[in-house]
């Protein structure tokens, strides 16, 4: 059995009066594909940026690594390994597809102000290599014809892609994808599915929210079912589809 | 970055024209050359205030605050007032870093506003400092209070006394010819290091949260340093102005530090386009010199043509600006020389 990643114990958030999540406990195993699942309103984005840090815990705790993980703020996230995307694309939308990859390694580069008005041989050695590696990210999800292009006038599915380079720019151990394929049409997704699959095989831990439960069944290891903030399941893809639990939470319970 | 013969060529010829340019405005008269320079020095200005506002996108109201620092740095470190009259290649640096200090005071308590709240506040702090310039002389004497401080030391290298005109090889080199001359030099390094920034690991991260600060934050960029690091390299380059600032006037007082110059110096960033450092200097060039050209050509005019003053130089000039602003944001709301940066480069390495 492949070693734990993340284990998340009994996490509580709470915005004001509603308990967004509720004791919520899961472990993601290097090397899976780990899927999110739920109806709308279930927690999965909160959920989300809380192993981010974008939304202070309320209780729990993350071990990533088997080390307790920072939560306090997202760049300490993305610098132990969690990297992420966002349902609602966020990109640099006025620098160009290379640069936004290119801010990705920022957190895996150290050059400062000093270097950078002296252009110093570690300056530009750095920046060299942080450019080759952009190009690399650029190939390697299937736009680097649009390297020079602002990353707005992109198209939608090109976007997307380009917020997974970014995210893979960091070096993470996961990659939290949410929604990746929300708005794609079919061969779109078809294509972002042999993206996601070729990750794993690259020896990468990805985290998927998504709506299109074919895609999730199809593509997940194993699936986490979460409504009303809970875990209702957490299985392989044939037994979370047989569970009661999941059936009612997604089409309600049956009349008697 | 390579560079065609052409461009080359193109380079070399305003290097001459600028090299040049003093002589010829000192024909007209030398307070055209003192004009330029001033002009000079409101480009480094917008050059600083361009890092915080057009780079990294927080907007700046009181950032004439720095530039005020520096300029009391070089004054207490080079007038009669205390007595001390260190070099000024001992005090530039100082102010630079004084006010760099000032920068991260501002920056601080500011990290989590944006926006609208963020010009807020600066603006208060940039009135704060003038507030205390015009104090703080009592019951310690540092500042001089609202009198100023007078007979400030000028440049000095070895025998070049900034302050009188020298000849040499039949060429008279008034005091604002080298100023002028020096100005140029730090322009040419501030325009340098202001390039390299851009295109540096720091440059990116500030334009990023610029774009979107969540997702900087989830790129793993420490959004807290590098916006304090963007205040801190601003304000440095306030503070040099500054202190060239008390250099030629030979006299600073708080009132040559009021808001009025923050929203000036902010005017000629906008005006020119955010983030692109040449839109950004032919702003502030046009700024600073169409108000004098108002200014000597108004009146002349006027009189010639009915005889008499009808309008004030004062109010036209402000007629004249609030329209320039006015149609600049209707017809190019991005300035007149926007950032085109990315593109442009993009195809450079490319080709």
């Amino acid at each position: 059995m492949a070693e734990t990643l993340l284990e998340a114990r009994a996490i509580d958030k709470r915005f004001g009066g509603v308990q967004a999540l509720k004791d919520v406990s899961l472990t993601i195993r290097s090397g899976e594909i780990y899927g999110l699942i739920g109806p709308n309103g279930a927690g999965k984005t909160t959920l989300f940026n809380v192993f981010t840090g974008l939304y202070p815990l309320d209780g729990g705790e993350v071990l990533f690594c088997g080390l307790p993980l920072n939560l306090e703020s997202p760049h300490q996230v993305a610098a132990a390994g969690i990297a992420r995307t966002f349902q609602n694309i966020r990109l640099f939308g006025n620098m160009t597809a290379l640069e936004n990859v290119m801010v990705g390694r920022h957190v895996r580069t150290r050059a400062g102000v000093f270097g950078a008005m002296l252009r110093t041989g570690a300056e530009r050695a750095e920046e060299a290599a942080i450019r080759r590696r952009a190009d690399e990210l650029l190939h390697y999800v299937g736009i680097a014809d649009r390297a020079g292009d602002l990353a707005r006038h992109l198209s939608y599915g090109d976007q997307r892609r380009l917020e997974i380079a970014r995210a893979l720019a960091t070096d993470p151990k996961l990659l939290a994808l949410d929604e990746p394929a929300a708005g794609m049409n079919a061969t779109e997704t078809a294509a972002l599915r042999g993206l996601i699959e070729g990750l794993r095989r690259d020896g990468l831990t990805v985290l998927l929210i998504e709506h299109d439960v074919k895609l999730v069944m199809g593509l997940c290891d194993r699936v986490a079912v979460l409504d009303y903030g809970e875990k209702i399941a957490e299985d392989v893809p044939e037994s979370v589809r047989a569970n009661t639990k999941v059936i009612e939470a997604y089409l309600g319970t049956s009349a008697h | 970055m390579n560079m065609s013969g052409r461009e080359k060529l193109g380079l070399a010829l305003i290097a001459v024209a600028l090299i040049a340019l003093p002589f010829v405005l000192a024909l007209a008269g030398t307070a055209w050359v003192r004009i330029t320079n001033f002009a000079v020095l409101f480009v480094l200005l917008s050059l600083g205030l361009n890092i915080v506002v057009g780079f990294a996108g927080l907007l700046d109201l009181g950032y004439v605050a720095f530039y005020a620092v520096g300029a009391y740095v070089y004054a207490l470190l080079a007038s009669p007032h205390f007595g001390l009259h260190l070099p000024f290649w001992v005090i530039l640096p100082i102010g630079a870093a004084v006010a760099c200090i000032a920068g991260v005071i501002l920056g601080a308590p500011t990290l989590r506003l944006r926006g609208d709240y963020l010009a807020i506040v600066t603006l208060g702090f940039g009135e704060i400092v003038r507030i205390f310039m015009n104090n703080l002389s009592s019951p310690v004497n540092l500042t001089n209070g609202p009198k100023g401080i007078n007979r400030i030391d000028s440049f000095r290298i070895g025998p070049v006394n900034f302050s009188g005109s020298d000849t040499i090889a039949g060429l008279v080199f008034s005091g604002p010819i080298k100023y002028y001359y020096f100005l140029m030099l730090v322009l040419l390094a501030v325009i340098v290091i202001n390039r390299r920034l851009q295109d540096s690991r720091i440059g990116r991260a500030w334009v990023a949260i610029r774009e979107d600060e969540v997702a900087a934050k989830a790129s793993g960029i420490n959004t807290r340093n590098i916006k304090l690091l963007a205040f801190a390299m601003g304000a440095s380059f306030g503070g040099i102005a500054g202190g060239m600032f008390a250099a030629m006037q030979t006299f600073v007082s708080p009132e040559s530090f009021v808001l009025n110059e923050s929203i000036m110096i902010l005017a000629m960033v906008v005006l020119g386009g955010m983030g692109n450092i040449w839109g950004v200097i032919a702003g502030a060039v046009l700024l600073s010199f169409v108000p004098e050209l108002l200014r000597y050509t108004v009146e002349p005019a006027q009189m010639a043509l009915f005889g008499k003053l009808l309008v004030d130089p004062e109010v036209l000039r402000m007629l004249v600006f609030g329209l320039a602003l006015v149609f600049t944001m209707r017809f190019r709301p991005a300035g007149l020389w926007p950032e085109t940066r990315h593109r442009r480069e993009m195809n450079e390495n490319r080709a």
